[in-house]
């Protein structure tokens, strides 16, 4: 089977962020190995403590909390991206590893497949 | 050589006309397109229901007649689909709504038509940020 990275580039109140959760998901119950990559604003959805319900959402970390038990093998944040924003690997959910430029440019060579959403 | 096509933008944006170009272009160069896939915005490419000024191109029309011309498979993807208003006969009866807007040769169906795309092709591409 062919591997597939998804980076996900959206905040999390935006539509994108829960369409691009979904592909990874989809792939994962077709038992396509496969990795989430956070990047850009993407990296919001990970962030601890939020509360969907104050803007009328639903939240994401039903989706999120389900990467892990799909099976997804990779949950990844950009460094990068964090530290532009003012945030650490450890307010993030999951445990996302968090991974430098260099890390990054190895995974797309790792994957035989990437999808940006 | 075998193609999946993604198009995640809007009908205004230009990447649906860039997606449309590529795919004329892989047709032209003698290459297969397996599955051409509607995510994301670009579900409203699938509506019927568009009026565009007479003077400027329909680039629902065009996807319509490009799909249609060379019988390809064409799947919008339902969740994405529901949620921004594009219907079916059977899912404008299914969710009890006065009026369907999409029919064939748009396919409405899960990701996992992409998922399955990007297993068997020898290239997958995808247009729209």
């Amino acid at each position: 089977m062919k591997s597939l990275l998804v980076i996900s580039r959206h905040p999390p109140a935006r539509p994108e962020a829960r369409e691009a959760l979904d592909v990874v998901l989809s792939a994962a119950a077709f038992e396509v190995p496969c990795g989430i990559l956070f990047m850009d604003d993407g990296v919001f959805q990970l962030l601890k403590g939020q509360d969907a319900a104050q803007i009328g959402q639903k939240s994401l970390a039903a989706n999120l909390q389900a990467l892990p038990l799909y099976g997804v093998e990779d949950i990844l944040v950009c460094q990068h991206s964090l530290g532009e924003r003012g945030l650490q690997a450890n307010q993030c959910m999951l445990d996302a590893r968090a991974m430098n430029n260099a890390e990054i440019a190895t995974l797309l060579e790792h994957y035989d497949q990437i999808v940006t959403l | 050589m075998n193609f999946a096509i993604a198009l995640l933008a809007n009908p205004q944006d230009p990447a649906a006309r860039s997606a449309l170009e590529f795919a004329r272009a892989v047709l032209a160069a003698g290459h297969q397109i397996s599955r051409l896939f509607f995510y994301r915005d670009a579900v409203h490419l699938a509506s019927q229901l568009k009026v565009m000024p007479q003077d400027e191109s329909d680039i629902s029309v065009e996807w319509r007649e490009f799909i249609q011309g060379n019988q390809l498979d064409a799947v919008v993807c339902i969740a994405a689909a529901l949620r921004r208003g594009i219907l079916d006969e059977a899912e404008a009866k299914r969710w009890n709504r006065p009026a369907a807007n999409t029919c064939a040769p748009w396919v409405l169906s899960g990701l996992g038509q992409w998922i399955d795309a990007l297993q068997s092709a020898d290239r997958a591409i995808t247009f729209g940020t």
